[in-house]
């Protein structure tokens, strides 16, 4: 019956959308400007430059939390790389347990919410602001946002919820609240309902709205210019069935088919490289000389640096948080074994996906540089490089595969609505989280978050890319304030667990069940 | 020594011929114990969305007392009457390896299995669990038709 209704309600929202089309631009640009005119405060507020400089104080504060993290557990990513990569495959996992959520599949659950158009629009955006010197940065603070990652997950398991019904809510708020008391802290409530705020905020943001923004950015540029609203609608009514109607179906076919896309998305970049061999080297040049020296980029090396950093820290999300909510659902007796598994998501992610995306880039010669100076061509706004046809975002991308392989972009057009379409799956659960933290659990409780999170798809589609995205930053970014704020202070009960596995792992009282 | 006799269960008809044959090999036999078991198909590498993996291990247990009321419980209520000794498991995973693996832990001397009701295109690609632990068990198995 109430599948039924749902239908007949999804099938009412499709039947409007002709009639009024002749009223999409207006109502688009109306859109934008209100969303612009609402948002611009906040924005301003998270990216205000360091006094003196042009150097936004939030990208500092994740650049500095993720080196921290790394000296704090001594090179943990590095040193326990492998041990996690065993984890992974389940030579730890005892066979009792067969049944529960694996390493595996926590990790594969966290990588659908962040590989994604971070991986293939982000990087264009930094590639085409910050110049290919951006992917230099872009790979440091994956490196180092591996350490952050394991430092939030393994307390988001500590920390978690486990309910009388078998099931678990876990997450930054969790651990703020619980972590804090635990250690005699005050604040860590205040800490937690900040931090579901901005959760819930990073949800309609980043795990909504640009994704939408960018799905309709990639079928209109297939199909032909026409209002983003209809995209937004088409897309809320499937987001609707899913998360309200409880129609898992179409979730279970998108996760199973999220992964291959991004399997076919490496493929196809490592296919584009490897033709193009004789390039990577030229390519790689143009990475290092522009990360010291900007090769003529708005903003020269410190441009590259701050769109190599915020593109990493939004497409991998060390330190933001959303991960530990993501991580928490595995049963262990052993939370750290979580922070290790999740360590290679910023390795995945960033280091080896953005990089395929930005070299790809590169390598296309859709970015337009001065043959004479070898410096890039700024465009007419001096705001970004020029590109052959004025391609930003997912567009520059898509141009660029199709530079090796002709019909990429219908390819990359479904694995675009794909990928958004799996982390806004995803974002909804985590910003239900939060909802939930903050408001309590109930029915109605929660249908009213998921209708918020369906009507902030057809804001997402309509806007236009610039103010989504800075809003979509802004809301991730404010996440990691609070997240980070609380992980110094819980960041030495991950030192004990940490010492604690360490030896017995050596002493072999830890031991794989497989050889 | 008492002899052990692992029996995979299905919840069909099929499983219901190997117990019905394990019962004929335990009598023929004499000192002999039955383990009924049925294994739950799971993969530690399949893909879920957050809010599955939350709700796994409720779903695991559930899955668990199912599979003890409907199958594993009057298996094991049948034999006794019987007058056999049984004992019942239920676990989840690769149904071949999880049988193979009780055998060799129960140090059983034989898995009895029914012919598959297994098809479809992956079981014709990657073959049939039937298939698989005749392929790969370590200890002799007895396929039911």
């Amino acid at each position: 019956m109430t599948k039924t209704m749902i239908a007949a309600l999804a099938a009412a929202m499709l039947t409007a959308v002709p009639a009024a089309a002749q009223e999409g631009s207006t109502l688009d640009a109306r859109v934008n400007e209100i969303f612009a005119d609402v948002t611009g405060p906040f924005v301003s507020f998270i990216f205000a430059p360091l006094y003196g400089t042009d150097f936004p104080w939030i990208v500092m504060w994740l650049v500095i939390a993720a080196t921290v993290f790394t000296l704090y557990f001594g090179f943990v990513q590095f040193r326990y790389f492998g041990h996690s990569i065993r984890l992974v495959k389940g030579d730890f996992s005892d066979p009792d347990d067969a049944g529960e959520v694996s390493h595996f599949q926590a990790l594969a659950t966290a990588l659908s919410g962040t590989v994604g158009l971070g991986n293939i629009a982000g990087v264009a955006v930094a590639v085409g602001i910050g110049g290919p010197g951006a992917t230099f940065w872009m790979i440091l603070a994956g490196l180092l946002g591996m350490a952050s990652k394991f430092t939030e997950c393994t307390l988001g398991v500590k920390y978690r919820n486990e309910y009388e019904d078998g099931t678990v809510s876990g997450g930054p708020m969790y651990y703020l609240s619980k972590g804090f008391r635990e250690l005699g802290v005050p604040g860590g409530g205040f800490l937690a309902v900040l931090f579901s705020i901005f959760c819930i905020l990073g949800a309609l943001g980043g795990g909504n709205m640009f994704q939408a923004n960018q799905a309709h950015a990639q079928i209109s540029g297939i199909v032909g210019d026409y209002p983003g609203w209809i995209t937004g609608l088409v897309f809320a009514s499937v987001v609707f069935l899913v998360i309200v109607g409880g129609i898992k179906s179409i979730a279970r076919v998108t996760e199973k088919i999220v992964p291959f896309m991004g399997i076919l998305y490496v493929g196809a970049a490592l296919i584009i490289l490897i033709v193009e061999y004789d390039k990577i080297g030229w390519a790689f040049g143009q990475i290092f000389a522009g990360a010291f020296s900007g090769l003529g980029v708005a903003g020269g090396l410190v441009g590259a640096l701050i769109q190599g950093f915020k593109r990493a820290a939004f497409s991998n999300e060390a330190g933001v948080g959303s991960a530990a909510i993501a991580h928490s659902a595995v049963r262990t007796k052993e939370p750290i074994t979580e922070g290790f598994v999740s360590l290679l998501e910023p390795l995945i992610d960033t280091v080896v996906i953005c990089t395929m995306t930005a070299l790809v880039i590169t390598i296309s010669g859709q970015l337009i540089m001065d043959p004479q100076t070898g410096r890039f061509v700024l465009d007419e706004a001096g705001a970004a490089i020029a590109t052959i046809d004025g391609n930003t975002g997912v567009a520059l991308t898509s141009a660029a595969f199709a530079e090796g392989i002709s019909w990429f972009p219908y390819v990359l057009a479904v694995a675009v609505v794909l990928f958004a379409f799996s982390t806004m799956i995803s974002w909804s659960y985590y910003g239900l989280k939060a909802w939930t933290y903050l408001f309590g659990e109930g029915k109605t409780k929660e249908l009213v978050f998921k209708l918020i999170f369906c009507a902030f798809v057809v804001v997402g589609a309509a806007a236009n890319l610039g103010p989504v995205i800075d809003f979509s930053d802004a809301a991730i970014f404010a996440m990691a304030v609070v997240n980070i704020f609380g992980l110094y202070f819980l960041m030495k009960v991950v030192r004990a667990e940490l010492r604690s596995y360490g030896r017995r792992l050596r002493s072999g009282e830890i031991a794989a069940y497989t050889d | 020594m008492t002899t052990k006799l692992v029996v995979g269960l299905d919840g069909h008809a099929s499983g219901e011929r190997a117990l019905d044959f394990a019962v004929t090999q335990a009598r023929l036999i004499g000192e002999c114990d039955l383990v009924v078991a049925y294994v739950i198909e799971w993969s530690p590498f399949s893909f879920h969305s957050a809010e599955e993996n939350a709700q796994r291990h409720k779903r695991r247990e559930e899955e668990i007392s199912t599979v003890m009321t409907r199958v594993i419980d009057p298996a094991v209520k049948k034999l006794q009457a019987l007058g056999l000794t049984v004992t019942g498991k239920v676990r989840h995973g690769d149904v071949a390896d999880t049988l193979n693996a009780i055998a060799k832990e129960q140090k059983a001397a034989q898995i009895i299995v029914a012919r598959s009701s297994e098809g479809g295109f992956s079981s014709r690609i990657f073959g049939s669990s039937t298939f698989n632990l005749v392929k790969g068990a370590d200890v002799p198995v007895t396929v039911v038709q």
